[in-house]
Formats: C-alpha cells, structure tokens, sequence
C-alpha cells in the first residue's frame, strides 16, 4: 500500500500509474499531445475516486462489506456428509478472520518449494515427511503388562525403534524404557493401573516424527510449482527445512504469521483471506475496503478483533463505547478513573443532538465577514 | 416379549405381536370391536399400542387387501342411491379411520393403478395429500409447488363470512364480504367443505393485458364500475369494550356522558352524539378518536398539589374512543353484566370497506397483487361483444411465476360463465384443457381463450389479441384504510419527549441506527442533525459544577443549587441525553458537563 500511494510530485498521480501511462503511451506510440490529453483524462478519473476531506469512510467501508456479506446465508453452515477436506469458509470463516480468533477453525498451509527442489517427487516426498506421526501412527500393537505393570508397544518399522523409546524416554521422566526385538517395553514404576491407562493414552500422543500439528498433506500443480497443502500449520518448523521456500510458504492463521513474520505480514494475510473468502461467495468488494479494516486491526502493532475487545473497544469516546456494548462496565471505570470524554467523534455528537464532526458538519467558517471587507 | 400399552398404559406382554394386531385389526372390520379404536406394532420398539383415547385425528383410507380394494363399484352404487351411508361402509369393513399411531404400519396407494399386494391400503382421491386451504385451489398440479403454497396461505387470509353468525358476534376484529360467490372453476373441496356458507371472493372477468404503467410489478387494474356494482366490497367490524370497574374504597366508574368540570374533559361538543346513558346510538356516524362510550374514573394515584386544588372533582374522563385512523358507524351496542355484577357494554363498530387503491386482492395461485389505478368503466378496453373486464392483470407475472394453473383457470372460468355450469377440478384429476378449448370454439370463441379488444379511451383495435376469462379473486385482509399512516407534528412520549411509535399512537417512523448510519456514511451531518432534533432541549448549566441548573422563580433568576450565583450557561442538546445524566446521577456517576465559552 505505501508503495502504491507514493505519489509523483509533478503529475499528482501515483507512480504506479504514472508508470502506466508511460508504457501505454510506448506501446500505442502516442504523440505528445494524445499523451498529455491521456493524463489529463486520467487524472480526472482518479481525483474523482478519491476520498474527500471528511467523508465517512469508516462507514462506507463498513457498509460495503457488510451488506454483500448478509447475502452470504446461513447455508455455509452445514455440508453434511460432504467427503474430502473440511474448510471452514463464507460467513463463519469471514467471522474468524475479522474477530481475530486466536486458532482457525481449520488451520491450513501452502508449503511452496524451492526452485532446486520444485519437483513431483520432492514434492511427494516432503509431503510425507511433514505430516506429524505420532507413536500411534508407529505402532502395530500397544497392551498392559500387568504382571509387570509394564506396558508393551510393537513398532512397524523396526528401525526406528531407537528413535522411537528415545522419544519416549526424553517425553517420560522417570520412566524406564527398554527394547526387546521390535518391542518397546515401558515401565513407568506405578502400580494402579488406572494410572498405567492414562500412561498409556499419553505414550501413544507422543510426537516421534514430521511436524507438530500438520495432520495432513496434500501435494497440488500449480502452473510451474509443485505446492504442498497441509491441514494444520507450523511456519516456525517448516521454514527450517531446506527444500521449503520460506518466501512463499503461506498459512491461513492470522496469529501465527503475526508471531513468525509481523504484523505486515498478519496485515497481508488478513486482507488476502477477507477477499478470498468473499470471492469464494462470488461477492465483489473492492479490495481497499477491506484494506481499511485490516490497516485498523493492526494499527496498533498487534492483532485486535473488530468488536468490543478490539477496534470497537478502543474507542476513545466513553459514550460511544457504552453505547456499544457493556454499558455498565464502560460508564463506571469512566467515573471511577474521572475520565473525560471530549465529544469529538460521530457518534457522541448524534447521541447529545449536535452536529457530528463529518462530512458537512466537519468544517467551520473562520473567515470573519468585517476582516474581508478590508 | 413385546409389550402392550393401551392408551399409554402399561397392560401385558405378548410373544406374538403381528398376531395380536392383526386380530384386533380384523374384529375392529367385522365391528366386534369398536371402529375407534387404533393398534399399531412398532418392530423398533417392540411395543404393541392400542389407542381407544379422544383426541386423536384420524382420517379415512379404504381397506385393501391382496391388492384388490374392498370397497366396490357396487357400494359406490348404493351411495349414489342412498341406500347406505358412511357408517355402513364402516360396519361392512370397506374403509376405515386411522390415527397417526396405526398409519406407521400402512402402506397406502395413492391411486388405483399403483396397488399391488403388498398395499394395506387405498387413499380416496390423490388430492387428499393436500390441506384444506390448498384443496381449494383449482389446478394446483400446473403451477409450481411454491405458488401452490402462497395461494394456500393467501386462501386464509381473504375475506368471505367467517361464520354465518357474524351479527351476534363480538369478535375483537372481524371482516365480511357483502356480496360473495362461488368460484367458477371449483375442486372437490367446494363441495365437501360448506363453502356455500363460507364463501371468500368474486369472479371477476380478467383481462391479461398491460394498461399504461399501471399494472407494473404486480399492481392491478380495476374497473371502477364493478366496484360500484360492489364488486369485493365488505365490512370491518370492530368491537369496544368496557366494565364499569369497581376500586377499593366503594368508588367506580361513572358511565355516562360526563359533566363540565371534570379532569380531561372534552367539551360538549365531544359528546353531543352520545345518548342519555352515556353509549353511542346505533347507526351514529363515529370518526377517528370519536367517544363511543363516555365513562369517567376516580383518581388512582393523587399528587400532593391536587388535595388542594378546589372546585375539581378528583375523577378523571377515561371515554372509550374510537380508534386512531379509524371511521365507521356504531352497529349493535349490547349491554349486560359481567359474572362480577359489573356492568358490561361492547359496542360494535362497522365499516364498509369498498376497494381502493393501495388493497389486496389475491388469485388462488398465488398472484398477488395491489390496486394501482381505478379506471372508469368507459375508459377500460372492451371486446368485440361489448364485454369490459373487472381487473387487468400484467401478463409480466406468468412468465418467472408459471402459475399456469391460473391460465387454465381463466379459461376454465370463461367456459363456465358461457355455459353456466361450474367446472369442477380436482388436483390431479383436471377437466382437460382440450375439453375446455373445443367448449369455446363451440361457443363461438378462440380456442385459445385471446380476444380483439379496443382501446376505451381511443376507440382503437389492439394490435394483439388479448387473454380474456374469468378467474376467482379474494379480498386479502391488509387494507390500506387500516395501515394508512403520515404524521409531521404529533405526540411525545413523556419519559424521553421524543416522538410516540406506532399507528394507533399517531407515532413517527424511526429513523433507525442503519439509517444514521447511510447519513454519516453521505457526510450530511447537518441533515442528520436536524432528524435528531425531535426532542432538543436547552439545558441551563452551571459552569463550575458541570450539574443542571435551576431556575429561582422569585428572583426570576438561574442559580446553581451547588455552586449559587456562579455563571450559568445554556446549552442545546437532546432531552434523552439530558434523561441520561440524570439516570447517571442516579447511579452514583458524576457526569459532569464542561462547557466551553459562548461565543
């Protein structure tokens, strides 16, 4: 965005256009004149699509995503007995991106790789590397031995079975773990075998190989590359492996690229899963819209929600806040800390009758009529 | 072992339920058991139930059994000749009633054709899958199920005789048609159902025909000729009600017209129409707000000024009146006594209610539509034999809806107007559109139902044919007369002073937070300003303490309870704010107002 709106001093266009222009004008090889009547008509163009001073964008945003969002129906609720991958997407998905949900309800990631590396089967490969496995997805067998309050597992792959009662001995303290052909003997010194259950349980959750988190994988042509769509997201432990492009590799949790890359980057992903969403449902919003909103999400440097924790609750005005929601708790930490409010926003002034600081009612005259006559 | 409940109640075990059904199932045919009783067999639950209780809705399906209905041509014969009657089909096991319980173990065919052996039983007619109010639509299975749907709902909602005893009634609200009739085109249902005693609309002769722009997105035409013939014409009645209420203390109500002097009085003028005793006389023409009953009411609660008021009785004017927007002229006046003792007076109010534009007429296929423009009979299109149509329909609304249904209903109409016999058909058994076509060329008609028709107002031929018929149209009850509503100055509520809500109450139209939200978004601030200004108030406000100020009436001064002769300011804001500091206040919150300089 700071890109697109540096402006060109002389033409009063933004560069980017400019360019534009430049290139139309090359390739249709306009005359000088028929180029000058191009900016001329281009300019007027974009200085009629720009804001005026005091005109309520706030809103007009508001209402420009929201009114094609109510069209977005209940429908995408349910899509029972849908096979393949569950996607949470249309108005619960355009919920979660705008609340700022801490986990999406389905977390995804597109792993690119690099150029070396952008093959079928490096691809296939590395897709079956980055699922998680877990001891459960290792074992063949897992039983109580009772008499020894031990518990017993069998390994598929027998030459993993090092790693695999290392991973339980690192998980386990106080444990003791041995091996015995292509089984894992755990002896985890207690006797109730309630608590030997729930030993038990907690073994088979151990991680042993992939990543954290990353349930499944799913390798996709895309043009030239080769993408590896994952369900569930782990940026940190992707990005340290070698063939991945860490340029490219995207997910769809706002919170996670916010803590990896930053807030520009949470800031890009908002925008990107806003309008993809809205896209999905076939509505068409301009993108600077919901530009706006996510700029206003991440003002601060951090992710806030639109709503009473987030944007809306960082109102400065007490009145507009209480008028929101939680009118009690607004009011009293209001008289507690003698807090004043300034009426300088939109909402107070309509609320105490006076003319809101928008639009018409944003400027004053301060011209006095008897200085002009001088 | 299977459980048996009879009527919900536990009463023994069986090892073979089918048998034990079955059994009963067959004494209940041979009428050793009651026709009333249910059994059913759920294989899931294993439990066997009998139902004998009241209460149940059953409906009547002939016995089929190997695929071969019981009930003949030859009982079908006897009935013709009222030799037999329904209870005797009962007896002789050729139909029987089932209730929801036994209908889960029925297989029942819904036609003659489809039987095998498996079936239990035979519906009657297919068209008994439908409501009553969907029976009454002629053609129901050539138009889209929605429309189908609409026209069912809007069925309920026209007007017609509700009950033949309207005139002793004292409904709260109730309509009449004054001249209805029998549809032209009729199912089944008109001759089960008492229609003749229920009817609910007109046939109107329909032309399917653009006129101007007045018939645009569903709007019609109407011939204003037929209104005054009374076509759809019908009364509101309304009734009102008061008890002469005793309170605590031996005081009560006063009805009657009441006396110069008392709190609310009207002025004479107010009560003139009145009779002695206080009641409208019947046929007295009442408008808007107009006392119907006079009655006055002691004084519930007495403020601390008004012992001491003198030459003021401490009763108060409570006159039953008419309601806001409403006309009519007193119909029947009862007056008797409650259980109580009290006195009872319901006074009834009609009101004719002639179309006009801006009401609801329906067909019976769910085309809708409102009244846009009445067009004198003289300026209406006619046809080569003079015949002027009631109602000009857009022919925009077949296209997206395909109610052809409707088509075959104008059709059917105009045949049955030509030979004077009702068409009767039933869903899924139609008299046939060939029929229906060859009766019109018989008659001298286009098959196709088009006529030449000439323009009223210019004399001109058409240069298209046009659709000509007769179709059944109801009233809907949404008239305008009820819904009209304007109001530029008006009442206040007294919490807030701002404007009242509602018809009845001469309210204003919200303008709501989405609404405020469209001026912001247009940056007319001013505008939105001037919307809000409906209960602006000048506040005095002291300029030290930031609290309202109070006005000294002796010194004719403003002082500050607080502060004493400090500056006073007035500001300019709305009294629901002004409501809201002192509702703050009340709640141990400061709110302290800081005023800047006047200017």
């Amino acid at each position: 965005m700071s890109e697109q709106s540096q402006t060109n001093s002389e033409s009063g266009l933004p560069s980017r256009l400019v360019e534009e222009i430049e290139q139309v004008s090359r390739e249709k090889k306009l005359s000088k004149e028929k180029k000058e009547k191009l900016i001329e008509e281009v300019k007027k163009v974009y200085q009629q699509s720009i804001f005026e001073p005091g005109e309520g964008i706030g809103i007009i945003a508001a209402q420009s995503i929201s009114e094609p969002s109510t069209q977005m129906t209940m429908r995408t609720y349910h899509f029972a007995g849908t096979a393949g991958i569950k996607v949470t997407y249309g108005l619960p998905r355009l919920i979660e991106i705008f609340d700022a949900k801490k986990e999406p309800e389905t977390p995804m990631m597109t792993i690119y790789l690099k150029k070396e590396f952008n093959n079928a089967t490096e691809a296939a490969k590395l897709a079956e590397d980055v699922v998680e496995k877990k001891i459960l997805n290792v074992t063949k067998r897992i039983s109580l031995n009772l008499n020894e309050n031990s518990i017993e597992f069998e390994v598929i792959d027998k030459r993993r079975i090092e790693a695999v009662s290392k991973a339980v001995r690192e998980f386990l303290k106080n444990v003791n773990v041995k091996t015995k052909d292509d089984k894992v003997i755990v002896i985890p010194k207690i006797e109730n075998v309630k608590e030997l259950q729930t030993v038990k349980e907690k073994i088979l959750d151990i991680h042993v190989g992939g990543i954290k988190d990353v349930k499944n994988a799913i390798v996709r042509k895309d043009g030239e590359d080769w993408i590896i769509n994952t369900i569930g997201t782990n940026l940190k432990d992707v990005f340290i492996i070698k063939e991945v492009d860490e340029k490219r590799t995207y997910t769809n949790d706002i919170h996670e690229t916010y803590t990896i890359l930053g807030i520009e980057a949470a800031r890009s992903v908002i925008i990107k899963e806003a309008l993809k969403t809205m896209q999905e449902q076939a509505l068409d919003i301009d993108t600077r819209y919901v530009i706006l909103v996510s700029d206003m999400m991440t003002l601060s440097g951090e992710v806030n929600s639109i709503g009473r924790y987030g944007v809306a609750g960082a109102k400065t005005s007490i009145l507009a806040r209480a008028a929101f929601e939680e009118t009690i708790k607004h009011l009293v930490r209001a008289s507690i800390r003698n807090e004043v409010d300034n009426l300088q926003g939109i909402f107070e002034n309509v609320m105490i009758g006076q003319v809101a600081p928008s639009g018409t009612g944003m400027f004053d005259l301060i011209v006095k009529a008897d200085e002009e006559k001088e | 072992m299977t459980s048996i409940f009879l009527d919900g109640k536990f009463v023994g075990t069986t090892a073979e339920p089918q048998k034990i059904v079955n059994e009963i199932r067959v004494k209940r045919r041979t009428g050793i058991i009651p026709n009333q009783i249910n059994v059913a067999y759920h294989q899931h639950l294993d439990e066997v139930r009998i139902l004998s209780d009241s209460g149940r809705v059953r409906r009547p399906l002939i016995i089929v059994e190997n695929g071969v209905p019981k009930l003949t041509k030859d009982h079908v014969e006897k009935l013709k000749k009222n030799e037999i009657a329904w209870n005797d089909l009962l007896k002789m096991g050729a139909v029987e009633l089932v209730d929801s319980e036994e209908e889960e173990n029925t297989y029942i065919a819904l036609t003659e054709k489809d039987l095998t052996p498996e079936h239990t039983h035979l519906e009657f007619d297919p068209s008994v899958i439908l409501g009553l109010s969907a029976s009454f639509i002629p053609y129901p299975e050539f138009n889209r199920g929605d429309r189908v749907n609409y026209g069912a709902k809007m069925v309920g909602q026209s007007i017609g005789i509700f009950s033949t005893n309207f005139l002793s009634r004292t409904d709260t609200k109730s309509n009449v048609m004054l001249y209805p009739q029998k549809p032209l085109v009729q199912t089944h249902a008109y001759s089960i159902f008492p229609y003749d005693k229920h009817p609910s609309g007109n046939n109107v002769v329909i032309a399917v025909a653009s006129f101007d722009g007045y018939n645009m997105e569903d709007s019609i035409v109407i011939n204003a000729g037929s209104l005054q013939k009374g076509l759809l014409w019908s009364y509101m009645y309304r009734t009102y009600e008061t008890e002469q209420k005793r309170y605590l203390g031996g005081q009560e109500d006063q009805i009657g017209i009441p006396e110069a002097g008392v709190r609310g009085y009207a002025g004479e003028d107010a009560y003139k129409h009145l009779s002695e005793d206080g009641i409208s006389n019947p046929e007295t023409n009442l408008d808007s707000d107009m006392v119907i009953i006079g009655r006055v009411s002691p004084l519930r609660f007495l403020g601390t000024m008004d012992k001491f008021v003198t030459g003021m009785e401490n009763i108060r004017e409570t006159s039953v009146r008419l309601r806001h927007g409403d006309h009519g002229i007193a119909d029947r006046i009862f007056v008797t006594d409650t259980t109580d003792g009290t006195k009872l007076i319901k006074v009834v109010v009609r009101d004719m209610k002639v179309p006009e534009i801006g009401d609801k007429l329906a067909s019976r296929h769910g085309q809708k539509g409102i009244i846009a423009l009445v067009v004198p009979p003289e300026d209406m299109p006619f046809t080569e034999n003079g015949i002027v149509p009631d109602v000009i329909f857009n022919p925009h609304g077949i296209p997206s809806r395909m109610t052809m249904g409707q088509l075959l209903e104008i059709i059917g109409g105009k045949v049955a107007a030509l030979t004077g016999k009702p068409i009767v058909s039933p869903a899924f058994s139609p008299t046939s559109e060939k029929e229906l076509r060859e009766t019109l060329v018989r008659n001298g008609f286009r098959n196709d139902g088009k006529e030449i028709m000439y323009d009223g107002r210019t004399g001109k031929k058409f240069e298209t044919q046009i659709f000509i018929g007769s179709a059944f149209y109801q009233k809907l009850d949404h008239l305008v007369s009820n819904k009209i509503h304007a109001r530029s100055r008006g009442p206040v509520t007294l919490l807030t002073k701002q404007p009242t809500e509602g018809r009845s109450k001469e309210g204003g139209l919200r303008l709501g937070e989405m609404e405020k939200d469209c001026l912001i978004a247009h940056g007319a601030s001013l505008a939105l300003k001037e919307r809000f200004d409906s209960d602006k108030a000048v506040i005095s406000i002291c300029s030290v303490c930031g609290l309202v100020a109070m006005h000294d009436k002796i010194k004719n001064k403003k002082i500050c309870p607080i502060d004493g002769e400090s500056k006073i300011i007035d500001v300019q804001m709305s009294y629901a704010f002004k409501l809201m500091l002192d509702e703050l206040k009340s709640m141990m919150i400061y709110p302290k107002v800081i005023v800047g300089e006047e200017e």
